[in-house]
Order: C-alpha cells, then structure tokens, then sequence
C-alpha cells in the first residue's frame, strides 16, 4: 500500500480519506513554539465533490489514492452507463450516473472530456471548458434585437437549458461556457 | 531594537550557532552535524542551536547582567506560512526582574519598534486556565485526555490519527492552534501560567493549582513570543531534561545529549531571572501586513 507522510502534503495531491478518494486543496502547517505540529488541511472528496478540513498530527502517513486523470473521449449513453473511450488505446470504460452527475448536461458525442478515475474505474467526469451545441427550443427570436440584453432561455440538445439573447433561434449552435453555465456566442 | 535596549543598559551579545549540547523538547528538532579535524579525535557531533538560550544563561550565570542577542536560529522540520527553519530571533534576559515586568517590557519594545509603522495597543492579559476556560468552557487543569478528545471532535472534526493519548499536552494544543487561535485574530494578548506540564524551561510556583511561570505574546493572532521565570534548579533542570529524552526514545526521536555546560552553570548559580525570545521575522510580517512570513524573507526555505 502506497502511503504519503504529511510532509509530502500540498495542493493536488490524492489520498485516502474515511475510505473515499480525495484530493488535497490546501496544506497549512500548524505548530506552536513549544509543542505538537499538525497539518491543518482542507480537502475535496472526488465522489461527493465535498470539501472538508482535516487535521493531521504532523509526521503521520496516510494512504495514497490511486486517482489518474485521464482525457477520454464520449461516445454514448445507454440509459444507464455513459460511455468514453481512451484516443490512443481505443480502451472504452462506462461511467455510472453518480460519476457523470452533473457533467451530463453538456455530454455531447464525440467531446473530449477529462474523466477521474479511481483504481481504474471513472468517479468523476469533467466537459470540456466550452461546449458548441444546438439549440432544440427557444421562443422565437425578436428582429432588430442585436444586444442581447435581457435574453431568454434556451434548450439545448442535451437538456441543458442557458440564457441566450433573443436574436438567437432554435436550430442555432451556441457555445457555451461549462463552468458558470453562461453562452458565450454564436457558433460557426 | 538595537537603540531601545542600548537605552536600557541592556549588554548585546553575540553566541555560537553550533554546539555539543541542545534542546531536549521532543516537539523542537534539532539539525545535526559534525565537526572533523584538529581538536577533535573522532567526528564530534554539534547541534545547530534552536535558540541561544543555553549560551545566554551560561553569560548570566557568569555574571554577565542583563543580555540580549539578535541570532539565527534552526529548528528541523518546521515550514509552512508561519514558519521557516532558520529564522531570526530577538532573545533578552532580565536578571532580578519578574515575568510581569518582563511583559511590559516586550510591550515597551513593541510601541518603539512599530513606531510610525503600525499602531499598537497595549495587550490584554489573561492566565492560561481563564483564557482556555473563556474559549472552550473546560479547566485545563482536572480536564482528562477522552473528556478533551471529546471537545475537539465535537468541535473540529474527527482527531487526528496518532495522538499520545497519554499525555494532555498535545490535545491542549490541538484544541489552542484550532479553536482558540482562530478566535483572536483581532487581538494582542499575553497569556501566562501555564500547565506545569507546558512549563518547558520556567519555573514552577507551588500555588494551591500549581502553574508554570510562563507566558506567550499573540499579536494578531500569530505566537510573536514565548517568556519564562528561568528555572534556576540544576537538578530540577537535569530530571526535565531526562524526562525529554524518555519521551523522545517512546516517539522515535534521536536521544539529545544534556549540555553539561548549561547544568554546570546552573549548579554554579543562575541569578533570579526572566527572559524572552520574539520572532523577528514574524514582526516583521505583522508590522508590514504581509500574508505569510516568507515574505519577511528573501531568502525563505523555497530560494536557497
């Protein structure tokens, strides 16, 4: 069993934590002049995606996690398992719904995505940065409006649903931003 | 700094950083080495020292009245926003003055030294069993290890994994550097008489609780300086010394050999004394506002 000592500790380093793989945000060494050191550390559960704080008494070992971060590529859902494939190896490996969670919204075949795997089985799956998808329903669009000011919302083809500006119409792709949720513009 | 001690009469000197003796505290590491050459037949292990304390009382007890030193000090191990394993320490000995009046002097040092840079008001005091009492409810002194374990699982979250769970020490500072220091980012304060078994080199006063005469100076938040009624006994040093190296041989630790100079100078006659040693570095970091103390240093353990 791997282990780290304390003193490897800082920030993205993965380990053990109550059984659940976890990755260190921030390491704080704690000590008084005359007395016991700790490791003041705040963690991010990879399952849950929680962050909690730990202490360590400084000088302890905990396990490692074997966590690999990975780009795989999306090919499909089947209902119950999204389904990626390494580009190099063509090695293809199903994710569950607690994996993909809120991910999926932007899962669109054929993206690179960067899927977390923990002993080799996916925990978590992060979209690309940015996302080109089509718009499956809006209200329709507003001549003269070019601002986009106010804006409405909009479903995308995969059942996300993001604030776009009224010029835009159903059947539009529109690039969005993954991480706030917000469009960014007009695609192709 | 310089000025305000030549004011007062207080002698600098200047001690060796390197030394056969050095300090027994399991929670202070000690860098070693070895000198080879002429003077020594075999290789002669020498610690660097982890504060000029041991050299300063030797002065003291030569009959050297009151001294201060601006020195370099090591301690192995210790690295973080707060701490830098070598540092500058500010140390003084007062001979014939008590722990009280040497916190106001630390006070005096402060105003002269923040000076047109940062203001400071004058700290508040508060004796180690208020102050914990004040912060956690619990008496430090009938409080036992599960009853404390308790209080900082409650409050902080599961305990960290291999505690002594025979000695208190530890937990108390667990619940102090978690629960109370984080309460008192805001303020400057002196905290004083310790738990007898926190006495580290101060002197015990036999009151009906017994405590340590030692105090410790928060300045915004952050341990600026730690103060003793010096203990003058050679045998009660020796035991404490003693004591230090069995606990180290439980925890693993290298075995530190007792500096028979210090004791011999302690036999020979330490006068009635209080002293103090102060971070420099961490002033520094709080008089300028700065995030972390590598920043007070521009050579900190990431740039050497």
């Amino acid at each position: 069993m791997a282990t780290y000592s304390t003193n490897e500790f800082k920030g993205g380093l993965k380990i053990m934590l109550d059984g659940d793989p976890c990755s260190i945000i921030e390491n704080e060494f704690v000590k008084p002049g005359k007395g016991q050191a700790f490791n003041r550390v705040k963690i991010r559960n990879l399952k849950t995606g929680r962050v909690i704080e730990r202490t360590f008494k400084s000088g302890e070992s905990v396990e490692a996690a074997d966590v690999v971060e990975t780009d795989m590529q999306y090919l499909y859902s089947d209902g119950e398992f999204w389904h990626f494939m390494h580009p190099d190896t063509y090695e293809q490996l199903a994710a569950g719904e607690s994996a993909v969670a809120d991910a999926v919204k932007w899962l669109k075949e054929q993206d690179v995505c960067l899927v977390t795997l923990w002993n080799g089985v996916p925990i978590g799956v992060t979209p690309p940065n940015f996302v080109n998808l089509t718009i499956t329903e809006t209200d329709p669009g507003v001549r003269g409006d070019t601002s986009g000011g106010g804006g409405k919302p909009a479903t995308l083809e995969t059942g996300a649903v993001v604030r776009v500006p009224l010029f835009v119409n159903t059947g539009e792709v529109v690039k969005v931003d993954t991480r706030t949720g917000e469009y960014v513009g007009r695609a192709g | 700094m310089r000025a305000f001690f030549a004011q007062r009469g207080v002698l600098e000197v200047d001690t060796p950083l390197l030394s056969r003796g050095a300090a027994t505290d399991p929670a202070l590491g000690s860098f070693r080495t070895q000198y080879l050459g002429p003077g020594a037949a075999g290789a002669l292990p020498l610690y660097l020292q982890t504060s000029p304390e041991f050299f300063m009382k030797r002065l003291l007890a030569a009959g050297s009245g009151p001294v201060y030193q601006l020195s370099h000090v090591f301690r192995n191990g210790e690295h973080g926003s707060r701490h830098n394993p070598e540092f500058m320490m500010l140390e003084w000995y007062r001979p014939g003055m008590d722990y009280h009046a040497l916190m106001d002097e630390v006070e005096g040092l402060l105003a002269f030294s923040l000076q047109g840079i940062r203001d400071y008001h004058p700290a508040r005091r508060v004796a180690y069993r208020a102050w914990f009492q004040e912060h956690t409810g619990l008496d430090p002194w009938s409080i036992d290890v599960p009853a404390l374990r308790n209080f900082a699982t409650r409050t902080l979250g599961p305990a960290p994994a291999g505690m002594d769970e025979t000695r208190l020490s530890p937990w108390l500072d667990l619940v102090v550097t978690h629960w109370i220091e984080p309460r008192i980012r805001d303020q400057t304060l002196f905290v004083f008489d310790f738990p007898p078994a926190q006495a580290s080199l101060a002197r015990l006063r036999n009151d009906p609780v017994p405590v340590a005469e030692r105090f410790e100076l928060y300045f915004g938040g952050i341990e600026l300086a730690n103060g003793f009624h010096e203990l003058a006994d050679a045998a009660e040093q020796r035991s404490r010394f003693e004591a230090d190296n069995r606990l180290r041989e439980r925890w693993g630790l290298p075995v530190i050999p007792l500096d028979e100079s210090l004791l011999g100078a302690l036999a020979h006659g330490l006068p009635d004394s209080s002293g103090v040693a102060l971070g420099v570095d961490r002033l520094v970091m709080l008089a300028a506002d700065l995030p972390e103390i590598s920043a007070a240093l521009p050579f900190s353990l990431q740039r050497i």
